[in-house]
């Protein structure tokens, strides 16, 4: 996806397919002699992570679906029944059930890197925003994925987010029972539900296709913040080195992974889903899925109805026009030294917010969801436009060779 | 990529934001928290303790099983790998003293067949609704009741089970209360359940079921047998899932020892 | 790389292949689980036998149960139909087998229901050979369930079966 190539095969085989479709040089040209930036750090193994991570869901995914039932009558057992008689099928659901935290973690800490090093300004605007995207994709996917074992919390988590639709005037009412094909979540809801749930994975992919590509048309941003110049000094091939290097990180986070599914497979969810749906009992909390605690936390924030559903959407929304709120002309925190100190505000502001989005609405809990609310939105809106016009950014190398020089230069004195 | 400083200072700002949640933590209608077991299927390379879930299993049958279905188990789970180790000839007779409903045959109707190794554990009552109109409550299936009970571990507790490999918070709580009928005078009174008034009266008593096998028969060794037996029937992997984890990770582990080495070896000569 | 241009490997040669080699298990390892789901359940392979009350089964008629989630086919033969069956010579059939291999008592015969061609299900009582006539692609079978004319390769299968007394039969 780097354009054209000068990759000519071996073979004459190869030729004549390479000059019918040239497929081996697309691949020969953004997977092997891609350069990339030589001083990129481990955060940006995540790119290779995410993508295993699609691939992984997807396929598992579809294996469960050979085995699930989408009907209330029969989806709650038909998970039991994969657990419990399908050759190898509770190893699959539990890869799939916690292959969905662990895709967010790591697009948690691939997005922080981004904001971190501000990979988001110009020239990878659109970048960014396919980006955001894919999150906001993977939101509704994860969601809908969380309804279909049809538990208590999979039913009434689907009630809760299906009613903030109805915050909308006028028509709020009609479209949550257009969302539900019924007055309530039921197995019209569950059916189409499955259905998505199905659909929206190959969308992602098809978004991180584009993805991929406004990044290999602008490159990596790296963690000096500055262009490559000179692509000699400034990158290495892809292959071998950042093939390796990811493969290496892959193999850390699939060890993390498979501690996970292994021996604490229902951490990350909530034994409530292990009852059966019955419309007719609440449970005596509703928690999300641990990665949407912040943006629950923010909803419930709010004491207004419509205030509330308008603030958890504005802030994913807001992440796509941060390109423009960043006004500085620096990208790495690494010499902002005030931006860096709020980065680390924010991203402990966002764990405060997960902490809260789990524990009841009340008391304490509530006035601190609501200042840490206010520093979340804060952070965007007033610290990052002001930062630009007032922080004193340390100099910053002139190139990436630069960077890596200094770097190891003061490695060297270190060690001397 | 931060200096300590910088984190600092940032992680004392967002205490200072978050401090006042400090205050209100007092936790809402909960019930007393469960003690901490000690079990044999616990931790990485934790196994069932057959004798214990072939006891836990009589108490099922002749307690629990009055009111309480175990519907996604079937009869020949109980010869399977990993699990209570009855014989094939003995689940066999098992199940065939259990009545399961099967049909219609040739004349269109439903009938009652003596079951057989296939079958699952017929429940109790037809439908909720029967349960509840002749005993007043539902009584929750058990199949996975060990996984469907939890407490809250609070925090910071609740960040290191996993690391701990704490992860049997169900069974807690399930024997916790079953020795939670604390009041004498009043049989619906128990310390563990939230809210305390609990609609299954005690159901156990000291000598109630006969062990043959020299156990104690108390009430806190038919509340230990029988919450085992829940979390095999809860999780009748687990042991097969601590196995195959074991080797998963030790695999990936070597595989990332010598791709390191390959990345090390790669990266070796060029400035980065 | 450049270092692979000798020919005696070197240990760093050594250490890619082994990197190699070792990941390659690994993928193999991943891929079992994916491949042996679809083989059929623990469920499914426990219901591998059925029970049969074959006392309300008249002389000449034939019982269809479903074993397997296929049709099975009991059969009880009258004289004229065993006859048939026993005095014929099975030389001349495309896949020969004497009667007597495919009976355990000549009155009764248990039969999968299932054309050998391609899957569908014979109808009783047709063909030529008043035994079975398959109408997908016109297979003829005899009262001993032999393939005698039509595109089908073998005879109908006999599954593995047991009476349990003379009313009770178990298919599998």
């Amino acid at each position: 996806m780097s354009g054209h190539s000068t990759y000519v095969p071996k073979s004459a085989l190869g030729r004549w397919f390479e000059s019918r479709l040239p497929i081996m040089g697309l691949i020969h040209g953004s997977f092997v002699v891609y350069p990339v930036p030589r001083n990129l750090n481990y955060f940006w193994t995540f790119g290779g992570i995410l993508s295993f991570m699609l691939i992984c869901q997807i396929i598992t995914g579809i294996v469960l679906a050979m085995h699930y039932t989408p009907h209330v009558d029969y989806a709650f057992a038909s998970v039991e029944y994969i657990m419990r008689d399908v050759n190898w099928g509770w190893v699959i659901r539990y890869t799939h059930a916690n292959g969905a935290s662990m895709f967010f973690i790591a697009v948690y800490l691939h997005m922080l890197r981004g904001l971190y090093y501000g990979s988001y300004k110009a020239p990878r605007e659109v970048l960014w925003i396919l980006g955001v995207i894919i999150y906001l994709l993977m939101m509704a996917t994860g969601f809908m994925g969380y309804v279909l074992p049809w538990g208590q919390m999979s039913f009434w988590g689907a009630t809760v987010i299906t009613n903030l639709f109805s915050a909308i005037p006028l028509v709020g009412d009609a479209i949550t029972t257009w969302l539900w094909g019924g007055y309530s979540v039921d197995n019209p809801t569950l059916n189409r539900f499955f259905s998505l749930h199905y659909l929206l994975p190959f969308m992602i992919a098809a978004v991180v296709v584009l993805h991929v590509w406004a990044l290999h048309v602008t490159g990596q941003n790296n963690p000096a913040g500055v262009e490559v110049k000179n692509v000699e000094r400034d990158t290495l091939p892809f292959t071998p080195y950042a093939t390796v290097k990811d493969g290496f990180a892959l193999l850390c986070f699939l060890i993390f992974f498979s501690w996970f599914v292994f021996y604490a497979p229902n951490y990350l969810g909530h034994a409530d889903n292990y009852v059966e749906a019955n419309p007719l009992v609440t449970p005596a909390h509703i928690v999300p899925e641990w990665y949407y605690l912040p943006f629950y936390a923010i909803l419930r924030a709010i004491p207004s109805k419509l205030g509330g559903v308008m603030a958890m959407f504005g802030a994913i929304v807001v992440l796509a026009f941060l390109p423009w709120l960043d006004t500085s002309r620096v990208k790495s925190a690494a010499y902002r030294p005030l931006y860096k100190f709020f980065f680390w505000l924010f991203v402990v502001s966002c764990l405060g917010l997960g902490f809260l989005g789990a524990k009841p609405p009340e008391g304490a809990y509530v006035i601190a969801s609501r200042l840490l609310t206010l520093y979340y939105f804060g952070f965007f809106l007033i610290i990052m436009p002001l930062l630009g016009l007032f922080e004193t950014p340390k100099p910053v190398p002139a190139s990436i060779a630069d960077a890596v020089l200094a770097k190891n230069s003061a490695h060297a004195q270190a060690h001397s | 990529m931060v200096q300590p400083k910088t984190l600092i200072l940032s992680a004392v700002l967002a205490i200072g934001l978050t401090g006042l949640t400090g205050i209100a933590l007092a936790e809402d209608q909960h019930g007393s928290v469960p003690e901490r077991q000690s079990w044999s299927f616990g931790g990485p390379f934790g196994t069932f303790d057959q004798a214990q879930l072939q006891r836990g299993f009589k108490v099922y049958r002749e307690v629990c099983s009055n009111c309480h279905g175990l519907s996604k188990v079937a009869f020949r789970n109980l010869a399977e790998e990993g699990g209570p180790g009855f014989t094939e000839a003995q689940v066999k007779a098992l199940a065939a003293e259990y009545k399961v409903k099967d049909g219609p045959n040739d004349q269109g109707e439903m009938f009652e067949r003596a079951g057989r190794a296939s079958d699952r554990f017929p429940s109790p009552f037809p439908n909720p609704e029967a349960a509840r109109a002749s005993l007043g409550a539902i009584p929750p299936d058990m199949s996975l009741l060990a996984k469907a009970r939890s407490y809250p571990r609070g925090t910071p507790l609740f960040l290191a089970d996993p690391i701990l490999q704490y992860q049997e918070h169900g069974v807690d709580y399930i024997y916790a209360l079953l020795n939670g009928y604390s009041k004498k005078d009043d049989p619906n009174w128990n310390d563990y359940f939230p809210g305390n008034k609990i609609g299954m009266p005690n159901p156990l008593a000291d000598g109630q079921v006969d062990y043959t096998d020299g156990t104690p028969a108390t009430v806190k060794q038919y509340a230990k047998d029988v919450s085992a037996f829940l979390m095999w029937t809860a999780e009748p992997k687990l042991e097969e899932r601590k196995k195959t984890g074991f080797r998963v990770i030790a695999f990936l582990i070597l595989l990332a020892g010598l791709t390191y080495l390959t990345k090390r070896k790669i990266w070796a000569n060029v400035a980065h | 790389m450049a270092a692979a241009s000798t020919t005696e490997p070197t240990r760093r040669d050594m250490l890619f292949i082994a990197n190699g080699a070792v990941a390659a298990v690994g993928v193999g390892a991943l891929a079992w689980p994916l491949i042996s789901q679809m083989n059929p359940d623990a469920s499914t392979l426990a219901l591998a036998s059925t029970e049969v009350d074959i006392s309300s089964i008249p002389e000449g008629g034939i019982l269809t149960v479903k074993w397997r989630g296929k049709p099975v086919f009991v059969r009880h033969r009258t004289k004229k139909e065993i006859e048939e069956a026993a005095n014929v010579k099975a030389a001349d059939m495309p896949d020969p087998q004497a009667d007597s291999a495919r009976v355990k008592k000549p009155e009764w015969l248990v039969v999968v229901g299932v054309c050998t061609h391609l899957g569908c299900v014979p109808l009783g009582h047709s063909g030529d050979y008043d035994g079975w006539f398959c109408p997908c692609h016109g297979s003829v079978y005899d009262t001993s369930g032999r393939i005698r004319k039509g595109p089908a390769p073998r005879n109908l299968e006999v599954p593995a079966y047991a009476f349990l007394s003379d009313t009770k039969l178990q298919i599998g």
